[in-house]
């Protein structure tokens, strides 16, 4: 696919020494960058690295401060974000940029309405919405049929037929599978390679490398606000790729000490939940990882909520060291037991509020005299987690929305070291991070479990639970198997579980 | 992708279109009404003139609500209402009592010395005109601020609340303006339902106005870019500016109409009242529009919503206040069953959708 001829035809799109800082802070020092039509980029480099600043810059939100881009070899320097929408360069975002209300065909249609006589031509917009849901495959649809009516996947679809009815030249999809399931990433893997041959250039920002080398004919990487590396994804491996992102070789990502199990701290017995789970038993002891593996849907965080009493537990018993029953979260809490919720962005944190504030949110006691909090005093408690831990930022008191993703679940982990549980639920506690924090995490989990604390991860990055875990269990369809040690396991009969096709 | 091949059948379509959400409104109003019919003796609720009277009563409700309705289909809120139907109301009456050459005319003075006495014709309709661009205007300055400033429209529209207020007051030197009487304006309600019978109208002429303020408005939102762009606007504003909405100028707009649609609510308060301009007429109007909207379907967080809803919020509130009134009810028990309507009827509508979706 990526022409090997002497004289390359004129690039889609190329960014020459792109730089932007924003105060102090150098964003982007200098990204040179370029893609062919019929080309799928991708764009890889831990958070933090300027992805999103360059983003930002191709989608007109920001303005560079200095460097060139070109699209076409014509100058493209958008001022605004509708700019980059009119010359052709569509951005679907993680966070779906769609008006739930509308119809599918309006909000392909969105700002480019079919009128007649200055009225909406209601058949017009059907005709050109339905061209460009059968492009992306969603021909079986109604078009009238609201966007908040559809799954995840499906508005993800709506979003590229907006970008293909406005005859996109440039398309980049930002973490587009992240909360897609596996059937669904191989239709948009599908619907990608049909754009690339219709000579969209398609860039393609992904933590999973393994999509990378799936999908990517070329990538580049960026560290530091800095391109520092591009190469044909066919001829590079995977962990070629992470050395240049973080500057270093990963030899020891998964960092897993000799450990001794201690007491049993945790004793599930059938437990089942208000849908999910159905069944689900397990035992977890004091200095013990225990993973939990399965499909998207398969009810692995339908247990850890009934577990933590987010949900209602319709049968079975759970114990808790020496209590036994259910318990509301704020109990658990004084149980010592604390969740990281999957979805730090609605459940986990509270982004308006600041560091300090979320670290000691479930932790308020002891902060101040009485029943007291002293701000000064909630401040100190922080610092020894942000230099522990570590957590890149200004201070305990600077806002968390301003943090970087990994950074922000830092400080949601941080929230559970702080209140010094000693069960810790993690539910994909490295979903839509960089590898260099999540290199932190699992230092972190490593390190606690041999204080003697008990962890409980549910996550469905496979690599992640066989390099942290020391036994595994699988849920599918809301039965949870027994646990697997980890020696005894691989991704192949991980997957084998997950799908149903054995039982262990 | 799991494209679900398989239609929904057909209750389930009919239960999530749009025409289920008016049907179970109807209901609600015909649950409310045959309460009180069923309640009220010797069967005076449902004469002929009792439902007439019903209709005239939710006429301002309902034409302010027609523009409070777009208001919160575009996720915003406007609680200038009343004062802008009391601006428009003064303005009227102001107009209407001007005096020839030196201007103030006294009550009681020479009814040939005023401007109205000389221009039979022109003057109502200028007192028209007036009323109802000082709401129009009144509405563009809270776009504006909207807009232009970039504030939060529950403290624009609190702030012009008060300012819209004192200025009503101010041009009636905070007194109730007496204009002459027997202006057609004055009848436009027909207030006092003694006027000669109605040979082919059927109906007060406000309550005509209201009718086709519902039609072109329900046009406008279905069949105008402008219509779909406000429910873009409140769904999801940041799409709406990336796809090139011109979301400025569809907010701008949206309060624009809503202070129009106030100003002629004014005109038919101003009848209501007995052709007196009262300027502190409407107070509390915006509550009472905006429960009238939510009662419609339409929802605070935007993007949901329709003018046919809000008239049918507005009857039901109306319903329940004549009814309560005839029924013998005291004012705080009105006041109380008509609180509790609103939260029953937002709470029956999640339950609905949660069920439907």
């Amino acid at each position: 696919m990526p022409p090997a001829s002497q004289t390359p035809p004129t690039p889609r799109l190329q960014m020459r020494a792109v730089r932007k800082r924003f105060g102090a802070t150098q964003a982007l020092s200098g990204v040179t960058l370029t893609v062919a039509p019929g080309e799928v980029m991708a764009l890889v480099g831990e958070n933090g690295a300027g992805k999103s600043t360059l983003m930002k810059v191709l989608s007109g939100a920001h303005l560079a401060d200095d460097g060139e881009m070109f699209l076409d070899g014509q100058p493209y320097r958008p001022r605004h974000p509708l700019d980059a929408r009119r010359a052709g360069v569509a951005m679907i975002y993680q966070e779906l940029s769609l008006a739930p209300h509308l119809s599918v065909m309006e909000n392909i249609l969105l700002g480019v309405e079919s009128t007649r006589g200055g009225l909406i031509d209601w058949s017009a917009m059907r005709r050109r919405a339905s061209a460009a849901m059968r492009e992306v495959g969603l021909a079986t649809l109604d078009a009238a049929t609201p966007v908040h009516r559809l799954a995840i996947a499906q508005q993800q679809l709506v979003e590229i037929a907006r970008a293909v009815a406005l005859e996109c030249r440039v398309l980049v999809l930002d973490e587009p599978t992240s909360s897609l399931t596996r059937h669904d990433i191989a239709t948009l893997f599908d619907l990608i390679r049909r754009l690339r041959r219709q000579g969209i250039a398609v860039i393609y920002i992904s933590h999973f490398l393994e999509e990378v080398q799936q999908i990517a004919d070329r990538f580049t990487v960026l560290r530091d606000g800095e391109s520092v590396g591009t190469g044909v994804t066919a001829e590079t491996s995977s962990a070629q790729i992470i050395a240049l992102m973080v500057g270093r070789t990963v030899n020891d990502l998964y960092p897993h000490t000799a450990r001794t199990p201690g007491p049993l701290l945790l004793d599930l017995q059938d437990l089942a939940g208000r849908d999910k789970p159905v069944q689900a038993s397990l035992q977890l002891h004091r200095g013990e990882v225990l993973g939990v593996a399965g499909l998207i849907g398969a009810g692995r965080t339908e247990m850890l909520r009934a577990l933590f009493g987010l949900d209602p537990v319709r049968r079975g018993t759970i114990r808790v060291g020496l209590v036994q029953g259910v318990a509301s979260p704020a109990q658990r809490w004084t149980q010592r037991v604390g969740m990281l919720s999957e979805d730090r962005k609605r459940e986990g944190l509270a982004l308006n509020l600041s560091i300090a504030d979320n670290i000691t949110l479930a932790s308020l006691s002891g902060l101040g005299p009485g029943r007291l909090v002293r701000p000064s005093r909630q401040q100190r408690a922080c610092l020894p987690w942000i230099e522990k831990i570590p957590i890149k930022c200004a201070g305990p008191t600077q806002r968390l929305g301003d943090l970087s993703g990994g950074n922000q679940q830092k400080v949601a982990l941080a929230r559970l070291l702080h209140a010094d549980v000693d069960l810790l639920l993690l539910d994909e506690p490295t979903r839509g991070i960089d590898v260099g924090s999540k290199a932190h995490i699992y230092r972190l989990i490593d390190e606690l479990t041999r204080q003697g604390k008990a962890v409980l991860i549910v996550s469905s990055y496979l690599p992640e639970l066989l390099g942290v875990c020391d036994r595994i269990a699988v849920m599918c369809r809301g039965r949870l198997s027994t646990a697997l040690a980890r020696q005894d396991c691989t991704e192949h009969r991980l997957m084998e579980l997950a799908t149903g096709q054995e039982t262990a | 992708m799991s494209t679900d091949p398989h239609r929904p059948g057909l209750f389930t379509r009919l239960a999530r279109s749009a025409w289920a959400d008016i049907l179970a409104r109807l209901v609600a109003l015909l649950l409310v009404f045959g309460f009180f019919a069923a309640m009220v003796d010797g069967g005076k609720f449902y004469t002929p003139r009792n439902l007439e009277n019903l209709l005239r009563q939710s006429a301002v409700y309902g034409t302010a609500g027609l523009g409070m309705t777009l208001v919160i289909i575009a996720a915003g809120i406007d609680l200038s209402v009343g004062s802008m139907i009391a601006l428009s109301v003064v303005a009227v009456s102001w107009v209407l009592n001007l005096g020839v050459g030196t201007g103030a005319a006294t009550i009681g003075g020479d009814a040939a010395a005023y401007f109205v006495s000389q221009h039979p014709v022109l003057a109502p309709l200028l007192a028209c005109l007036a009323g109802v661009a000082a709401a129009t205007a009144a509405g563009l300055a809270n776009g504006s601020l909207i807009v232009g400033l970039r504030l939060a429209p529950f403290i624009v529209t609190l702030g012009t609340m008060g300012i819209v207020r004192g200025l009503a007051k101010g041009l009636a030197h905070e007194r109730d303006i007496y204009p002459p009487e027997g202006t057609w304006i004055g009848a436009l309600m027909d207030p006092t339902l003694t006027s000669k019978p109605r040979s082919w109208t059927l109906l007060p002429t406000g309550v005509w106005i209201l009718m086709a303020g519902v039609i072109l408005m329900a046009f406008i939102l279905r069949y105008t870019r402008f219509g779909r762009h406000v429910y873009a606007v409140g769904s999801n504003e940041e799409t709406a500016r990336l796809c090139g909405v011109p979301v400025g100028r569809t907010k701008l707009m949206v309060y624009a109409l809503c202070g129009f649609f106030c100003g002629v609510a004014g005109l038919m308060q101003f009848s209501y009242l007995g052709a007196i301009g009262q300027p502190v007429t409407g107070a509390m109007y915006e509550l009472f529009v905006i429960a009238a909207v939510i009662i419609g379907g339409a929802s605070f967080r935007g993007g949901e919503g329709s003018v046919l809803g809000t008239l049918i919020g507005a009857l039901i509130i109306t319903v329940l206040y004549a009814g309560g009134q005839q029924m013998g009810w005291p004012k705080w028990v009105q006041e109380m069953v008509i609180g509790g309507i609103i939260i029953l009827a937002v709470a029956l509508d999640r339950l609905r959708h949660r069920r439907a979706t």
